[in-house]
This record gives structure tokens, C-alpha cells and sequence, in this order.
């Protein structure tokens, strides 16, 4: 059994809860163990970072030396705590001075980094560790012609942070079509949520929004696949007011990629936590079952 | 024991300024066999010169060092000094104190200790110089050119036209490589072929040019002034004596394939063809692969129309073996895969075209007959982006500038603006227009009222979002003058792609016995000052196999490579560098282990009597094989083991004391 070190993060534990119910369904049914780190704390958001560089890398730092006394690689669902778990976990590697003056205050808790583990996000572990053989043949209820628009957002693969193809990336469309969906051309899949931006500046977040939805509706899409809580939110949340603001007439269901795979594994709805939707699923449901 | 003298260079300040030259030549007095050590402002100058040779004949120096710059530089310099003043240039060393030592550092005491530390190894070493004498060897007066475009052209012509023989190996059926396909030239708008073709037929017609086309070199041995290269001739299975370049057979030819080379993919050609109608040699090339003969045994249309009887479906490969004495590379460019950016979707929006696409379209010989159009094949666009630096200046591809891309830019520019009238979108990073006549035409094309947007494009998409944009291609990109991002819809897009190393570059300098640069281009001997001879003597590069340059550029190196050649063919015969390795017969084990290290292929091996040995002439005294040889039979002259230790213990002299042996210090540091 594969076992990984689970950082849930905080948009888990109340907004994105659908998508921590349907993680851990998921990567139960087929055979990996997520232990979630006992009294994790803040990956430092998007914030921290800009604020007190090394109190940020503390935090992380925190975490993921934690991770390591378990000797588990730590897997996070959320994209802005897998990009600053692991760029922290990356810069304190190149930069030993750093990692030690941090080490000397880990001690306190008798905790200690040095590097030793991988911080991956949770689409990885079913795409490559699982894999996508192993998937389908797990799939009892494909979600045939369901025509998903895969939205990768920016944070999984942006910063580059190895040689992975940032530019046109293909393996949230190989698990869609691993679970029997039809995955639509998305040429806006690698592009800007809005982020935060529709905190301070809500006109560009929600044109943003709305050329998302656009060219998934554009492309047939029945539903977007999301593997971030902030995409999840901008995108479901605000489609309200971009119908409000644009004169557009949206109903496009916000799913986690975790969602969609649970209903393919014969998972019941509601423990992926679906029926908690601001869009009803209705047809894709029918469609699916 | 020897007398040695050293001087040490001020250099003006480059030396001065970091190192105390009057105290270390003082110092210096003081090593052992030194008999006198002076510093001077220039040693390089006359006057220095005169300096060593009249201490050579007064004081009766036996062994001189120089401390100064590299010798790269000045060794030959005062090799030829210590010559007129009767030493043997061998008897003197050189000591870099510029580039390995003042140069490095700012910090004048450790510069100083520096300096005394590598004139006192060089004066060690310099007692057990043994004198040597230059080996001759005849030149060849015959030439291989490899790659027959616009700069092997111009070094062909050159050399043939001064009298001696050239062999022009090119690998496709015609030469006039990618200047050929091109339609205008930048800055004057003169028509590519028409300034071309008449020097491709002269190197046709030349008494003293064997044009070996659909050909390419298999083998090189031998060194400078007879290397012998073996050549493959691939059969064209078309009897060269019979066929008249009529052209029947390919116009009877019922099958088209598409044409990746010459066309750059945007159109078709026949399977028995000649690449373009002024190609040289005339004669076509049956494209066996696709050829229906070959794959079903029937059709021999062409066979059957030839009104020569010139298809010849069994003709084999000829293999030539050439005699020459020097080599040019002029082996070009290929054009970067503008697949490789996939946010500028060439390949999956259509209306996207490389800038060898466009030339193939706006050039009157090709398929659209000169009309600008979408992919379509006749719709006009009405308005153009030119995307520049498309894989240069980047560093995910190439850190380079490609230099022609932004005249090349301006051109296409031109012409669209002339054939169509379209807006025109320029989104560049720098304009870099700095040759004679290239800013007056980018001002010119400014006058014509063609956009610059400064910015490196983002993305090409057809996802509209903003009114206007359905249906069109929209670059996006940060204009940088303005500091805003802009979205300009377009019918279509250019991109001005980068210029790549030949994909096979590397074998190719294997081959040739000559070193790539990390970027995969041939590297010259020096930058500045030797640019297109090499660090292997009598191979020669010119054009853009040595990196990206224009038409004139590549033309100059042409004839620069020429007149190279043409000096060494006057000389008849060349002195070579006595510094060689050579094989002690009796201690060679026969491991052959020198045999694949050899840079220059100069180790032959001997079957019959199981040793290896170095060819002199062809040695380069690299001592890659003196290094390796484990059984330590490879000495290399000039560099045996007692001058090298000699040259240690000198460089540890102010560590170890003087008079004190390297194996003897060694006890003095703890493990």
C-alpha cells in the first residue's frame, strides 16, 4: 500500500471540503493511505511569502519536517500549498545557511529539515504513482462521453519546477479519458483563475472568469475539472455575477478532479460530497449513472 | 648550467596595475641559472624585442622566459626573437601572467605572489627544454568545400578562379542552399535567385570545380596538406552523361510527394525532381523512398519518356576517395521547430507560418506565385503579426540572437505591406539593425507605417474574449513602452524562427577532427582575429556552420576561407608544431586505448605487430594520449614528465623553498 504524509490545507477544512471528502474516498478505493499530518499549520498562502520571508519558510519548513519524521513524501491537494511547499522545501536544499538557522528553531519542537522527502500534489499520486492502467481498471462506472474541460490553473505546474511541459500539458486529460470522460480541447486550461484578485480588483477577476467559462461552453464542455480550491471557488462562486455583470446566461458545474474519479470508482455522491453545488449537477448525474 | 634570462611585461597597466613587475624581476634575479630578469612597459614592441635579443647575444642567454600575456597571443612573438638572436624558439617559455593571473583579481599581493609562483615553474622548466625543429610537410593545392550554399559558393569560386582545384561536396540534389528559397533580400529587396544564380552556374561551368551534389563526405584521414576524404555519391538513378535536364521525366512523373526541404513543407514536388527550376547540376534526382518503381515494381513513367534513355534504375552509390591538401565547412544553418513553442501553436492553428514558409510564399517560383494568403490558399490577410526572436534570446531554446531574424523581420514586413496592403504588426524585443543600410530601411518600413509593438509575445490563440476578436488570431503580449498587455487580433502570424546548428553538427566536427561550441556551432581558432580557421590545421569553417549571419556576412567568410586556403597553397608547403607525442614500440602493450581518445584520429595501430603509433604530422600535441596511456609509453615533446615536475615544484617554490623537491614537501604537509 502506498502511503503518503497529507497536508489538507486550510481551504479543505471548510470551503474545499467536497474535495478533501472525495481525496480521501478516492485514494482509499484504490489502495493509498493518506495520513494527515498531525497539527500541521499554514503553508504561508499566498501572502506570507512577501510579508517575513523567513518566517514563511518556517512555517513550511514546519510542515514539512514533520512529513520527514514520518519518512513519508508529504502530498498536498491544494496547488498554492503544493507551490510553496515546495519551492520552500527546494530554496532551503540550495541554501544550507538558511535551512539551518530555521533548523535551530524547529528544535524547539523537536523537529528537523534536511530535505530528505518529496512534496508532491495529490493529481500526481494518481497519475503517476497509481497510474492511469491501474485506474482503469479499477473504473466500475465510466463516465462515458461526459465532456470535461480539464482546468489545470496556473500553480501545479507554474513556477517551473523541474522539466515538466508547462506549456501544453496532457495528464489531467489522460485521467479524464483513464475514467471513460471525453476531455475537450481547453486552450485556456494553463490560464489565471482571477486568484485573489477578486478581492482588489473584481472587474479583471471577472472578465477572467468569464472568457474561463466562455471557452469551455465554447468547447462543449459539460462540466470544468478543477485540481485547486481557488479555481474551484472563482470559477463556481462568481458565475452568478459574471452572468450579472456580462449579460451571459452560465450553469457550468465546478467539479474536483477527485469527484469525477470517485463517481467513475462507483462511489456514491455524497460521500465525495456532492449535492453541496451553487450548480446543480443534475444532468451530469444522470449522465454518469 | 643553463643561463636564463627573464623579462616581465608591464603590459601597460593590464599587468602593472595588479602585479609589482620591478619587485618580482627583481626577485626573480634570484633563481637559480637566472642571470638576468628585467621588467619592461611593452615587451611585445620592438624595442622589448631587441631587449631579449641583444641579452641573448651579449650576456649568452642559453634559455629565456617571458612572463606576460598568453601565448596564445605573443609566443610567436619571441619564439622568433630568441631565433634571430641565434637560440632555438624551443629554448623559451612563456609564463600567462595577464590572463591567468592579473586579469583574475584585484587583490595585489596574492597578484604578485601569483606571478612569481609561474615564473619561477617556467623558469624550471625552461632549463630542460630540449631545442626542436618545425617538421615541413607539402601542401595539397586541391580543395574540399562540404556544403555548397551562398558561403561555400563564394570559397569555391575564389579558389577555382585563382587557379586551383576544388571539390564542392553538397548534400541536397542543387546547391544554392537556403538563399535559394529565398524571395527578397533584406536591406536593398534585390531578388535572391537572381543575384545567386549566376554564381551557382559558374560553379556549374568551372574547369576547376568538381560539383559532387546529392553527395556527402563518409570519412576524413590524413592532416593538413593531405587529408584524404571518402565521399559518398548517392545515385541519383539518373545517368549524369545522358540526361539533357529536359525535365520530361518529372513532368510525366504521375506521384507528388511534399517537399520538407526545399519548399519547407508548404508545397509538393514530384518524386523524380529537381528542387527548384535554376538548380545546379540540372540533372533530377529520383527520390527512391517514395518512388512507386521501388516500392511496386511497376510504373517507370519517367524511364518511359526519357527521350535519352538517361533512368537508370540500377545505378548504385559511387564511393570517391579525394586528395586535398585543405577543407571548408561551409555547412549552414537549420531553421528552429517552431513546434517546440507551443504557445505559438505553429501546427495547430493554421494561418501560423514560419518566416521559410513565407519566403516560399512570397517568392514568384513557388506554389502561391508570389500572392500573400491565408492557408486557405486565397484569402488576402488584412492585417499581419511578425512575431521576432521566436526560439533566440530565450533561454528555454537558444541564449543567442539568430541576427538576421529582425531584417528579416522588416522584409516580410515590406513585402506584406506592399503585396496586400495589411496592417502589419511587428512584436519584437530589440530591433538590431546595425549594418550598412539596415536602420535606413527600418526607417524606411516606419515611414511605411508598419507597427512596432516592443514586447515578446505571450501567446498566439483563437479564443476570443474582446469584441472584434472572433475569428482571428490574437497576439498577445506586454507592450513594454507602454507597460500595458495588448491583445491584437490578426488574420495571420509570422514567426521569425531562430537559427539552429545543423542537427548533425556534432558528428559532423567528429568528422572533421574540429570542436563545437556548447551551443552546437563550430568554433573558429580566435573570435576576433582568426575567425575562420580552426584549432585543426587546414580545416577552415565559413557561414553560419560557425554561427548565425546574414548573406554578406556569410559571403566574406566565403572568401575569407579562400584566401586562407589560397596563402597556404602558395607556401606549398606548411611547418608544423614540433610539439607531437610519440610511442616508446618496446613499452606499448597494444591496448589501443589512445587509439579512440585521439582528437585528430593521429594514432595508427599497427595489426601486425600489436603497438600503436603517432602519426607527426598529423599530431596536434594535445597529449590527451600522453595522459592516458596507462602503461606510460606516450611521451610528448616539450611536455615529458621532467619539465612538467620541474614546473610544479617552481610553481610551489614559495611554498616548499627553494631547491626543495616536490616528493620531498610532501612528507612537510600533513596527511
Amino acid at each position: 500500500m502506498k502511503k503518503y504524509a497529507y497536508f489538507p490545507g486550510c481551504s479543505l477544512e471548510k470551503i474545499a471540503h467536497s474535495y478533501h471528502l472525495s481525496a480521501i474516498e478516492t485514494t482509499r478505493k484504490l489502495g493509498v493511505e493518506l495520513k494527515e499530518l498531525e497539527d500541521w499549520n499554514c503553508c504561508g498562502a499566498t501572502t506570507y511569502f512577501h510579508v517575513d520571508e523567513l518566517l514563511a519558510y518556517t512555517l513550511a519548513a514546519r510542515n514539512l519536517a514533520m512529513a520527514e519524521k514520518d519518512g513519508l513524501d508529504l502530498v498536498a491537494p491544494c496547488s498554492g500549498c503544493f507551490k510553496n511547499m515546495y519551492f520552500a522545501a527546494a530554496h532551503l536544499k540550495r541554501d544550507p545557511d538558511l535551512a539551518e538557522h530555521i533548523n535551530f528553531a524547529l528544535e524547539e519542537d523537536n523537529l528537523h529539515f534536511s530535505g530528505k522527502i518529496a512534496v508532491r500534489h495529490l493529481i500526481e499520486i494518481f497519475v503517476n504513482d497509481v497510474g492511469l492502467e491501474e485506474i482503469k481498471k479499477k473504473v466500475s462506472h465510466p463516465l462515458n462521453g461526459l465532456r470535461v474541460a480539464p482546468y489545470y490553473g496556473c500553480q501545479i505546474l507554474r513556477p517551473r519546477k523541474d522539466h515538466e511541459d508547462v506549456e501544453r500539458p496532457q495528464f489531467f486529460e489522460d485521467l479524464m479519458s483513464a475514467i471513460g470522460a471525453d476531455p475537450v480541447d481547453y486552450p485556456l486550461k494553463l490560464h489565471c483563475c482571477g486568484g485573489s484578485l477578486i478581492i482588489t480588483s473584481r472587474p479583471a477577476a471577472l472578465s477572467v472568469v468569464r472568457s474561463l467559462l466562455q471557452c469551455a461552453v465554447d468547447r462543449g464542455a459539460a462540466v470544468i475539472a478543477t485540481a485547486c480550491p481557488l479555481c474551484q471557488v472563482n470559477l463556481e462562486c462568481y458565475q452568478q455575477q459574471v452572468n450579472q455583470e456580462f449579460g451571459t446566461k452560465f450553469s457550468l458545474p465546478i467539479l474536483y478532479f477527485t469527484q469525477l474519479l470517485g463517481l467513475a470508482l462507483g462511489i456514491p455522491p455524497k460521500p465525495l460530497g456532492i449535492g453541496k453545488e451553487l450548480i446543480s449537477l443534475g444532468p451530469i448525474l444522470l449522465q454518469t449513472r | 648550467m643553463e643561463r636564463i634570462g627573464v623579462y616581465v611585461c608591464h603590459c601597460g597597466t593590464n599587468i602593472a596595475g595588479t602585479v609589482d613587475v620591478e619587485g618580482v624581476a627583481r626577485w626573480a634575479e634570484s633563481l637559480p641559472g637566472v642571470v638576468v630578469a628585467r621588467d619592461y612597459k611593452f615587451m611585445c614592441s620592438s624595442s622589448g624585442q631587441e631587449l631579449i635579443e641583444e641579452d641573448i647575444k651579449e650576456l649568452g642567454l642559453t634559455r629565456v622566459v617571458v612572463a606576460a600575456c598568453s601565448p596564445h597571443m605573443h609566443e610567436p612573438t619571441f619564439r622568433r626573437a630568441c631565433e634571430r638572436a641565434g637560440l632555438n624558439p624551443y629554448l623559451f617559455e612563456m609564463a600567462n601572467i595577464r590572463e591567468h593571473c592579473s586579469w583574475t583579481t584585484n587583490d595585489k599581493a596574492a597578484a604578485t605572489e601569483k606571478a612569481k609562483a609561474m615564473i619561477s615553474g617556467a623558469v624550471r622548466r625552461v632549463a630542460l627544454h630540449q631545442p626542436l625543429e618545425p617538421m615541413l610537410a607539402p601542401i595539397n593545392p586541391n580543395t574540399l568545400v562540404v556544403g555548397g550554399g551562398i558561403a561555400g559558393i563564394q570559397t569555391a569560386l575564389e579558389i577555382a578562379d585563382a587557379g586551383h582545384h576544388v571539390y564542392l561536396v553538397e548534400r541536397e540534389p542543387s546547391i544554392g542552399g537556403h538563399m535559394a528559397q529565398f524571395d527578397k533580400t533584406f536591406p536593398t529587396l534585390d531578388c535572391s535567385a537572381c543575384i545567386l544564380t549566376p554564381k551557382m552556374v559558374s560553379v556549374g561551368q568551372h574547369p576547376n570545380i568538381t560539383l559532387l551534389s546529392w553527395s556527402e563526405v563518409e570519412n576524413v584521414d590524413g592532416y593538413v596538406g593531405s587529408f584524404k576524404a571518402r565521399v559518398r555519391k548517392r545515385a541519383r538513378y539518373v545517368n549524369e552523361e545522358l540526361c539533357t535536364g529536359c525535365g520530361i521525366c518529372v513532368e510525366k512523373c504521375p506521384w507528388k510527394v511534399t517537399d520538407d526541404v526545399f519548399e519547407a513543407g508548404f508545397a509538393k514536388r514530384k518524386v523524380i525532381y529537381m528542387p527548384f527550376p535554376q538548380a545546379v547540376p540540372k540533372y533530377p534526382v529520383l527520390d527512391r523512398p517514395n518512388c512507386v518503381y521501388f516500392k511496386k515494381g511497376t510504373c517507370k513513367a519517367c524511364q518511359k519518356f526519357c527521350p535519352t534513355g538517361a533512368i537508370d534504375f540500377e545505378q548504385q552509390d559511387q564511393i570517391l576517395e579525394l586528395e586535398v591538401g585543405n577543407i571548408i565547412l561551409a555547412t549552414g544553418y537549420d531553421l528552429f521547430d517552431c513546434r517546440r513553442i507551443p504557445q505559438y501553436q505553429y501546427g495547430r492553428l493554421d494561418n501560423v507560418f514560419t518566416s521559410l514558409e513565407f519566403e516560399r510564399m512570397s517568392n514568384a517560383a513557388g506554389t502561391t506565385a508570389g500572392r500573400i494568403v491565408l492557408r486557405d490558399g486565397k484569402t488576402e490577410p488584412k492585417s499581419v503579426a511578425i512575431v521576432h526572436c521566436v526560439g533566440s534570446r530565450d533561454e528555454n531554446y537558444n541564449p543567442y540572437c539568430s541576427a538576421i531574424c529582425c531584417m528579416a523581420s522588416l522584409k516580410f514586413a515590406h513585402l506584406v505591406k506592399e503585396k496586400t496592403g495589411a496592417e502589419v504588426y511587428n512584436f519584437y524585443i530589440d530591433i538590431r539593425a546595425y549594418h550598412k543600410g539596415y536602420e535606413e530601411f527600418y526607417h524606411r518600413l516606419l515611414e511605411e507605417g508598419v507597427h512596432f509593438i516592443r514586447g515578446k509575445v505571450a501567446e498566439i490563440t483563437d479564443v476570443a474574449r474582446l469584441p472584434g476578436e472572433e475569428g482571428k488570431l490574437i497576439v498577445q503580449a506586454e507592450d513594454t513602452l507602454l507597460g500595458k498587455q495588448r491583445r491584437v487580433p490578426v488574420d495571420m502570424v509570422l514567426l521569425a524562427a531562430a537559427l539552429e546548428p545543423r542537427r548533425d553538427a556534432k558528428e559532423t566536427a567528429k568528422l572533421f577532427g574540429i570542436s563545437c561550441s556548447a551551443d552546437r556551432w563550430f568554433i573558429e581558432k580566435h573570435p576576433k582575429l582568426d575567425p575562420v580557421a580552426t584549432m585543426t590545421e587546414g580545416v577552415f569553417v565559413a557561414g553560419c556552420a560557425q554561427g548565425p549571419k546574414d548573406i554578406p556576412a556569410s559571403v566574406v567568410q566565403g572568401a575569407a576561407a579562400a584566401a586562407r586556403v589560397l596563402g597556404r597553397i602558395q607556401q606549398r608547403e606548411i611547418a608544423l608544431e614540433p610539439i607531437r607525442a610519440s610511442i616508446n614500440q618496446d613499452q606499448c602493450s597494444g591496448c589501443r586505448i589512445c587509439n579512440n581518445l585521439c582528437p585528430f584520429n593521429a594514432i595508427l595501430f599497427h595489426e601486425d605487430r600489436m603497438v600503436s603509433e603517432v602519426n607527426p604530422a598529423l599530431c596536434q600535441g594535445c597529449g590527451t594520449c600522453v595522459a592516458a596511456c596507462p602503461a606510460g609509453a606516450i611521451a610528448g615533446t616539450g611536455f615529458s614528465n621532467e619539465q612538467i615536475l620541474a614546473q610544479i615544484e617552481g610553481l610551489l617554490l614559495l611554498h616548499i623553498g627553494n631547491g626543495r623537491k616536490v616528493t620531498e614537501a610532501r612528507e612537510a604537509v600533513p596527511a
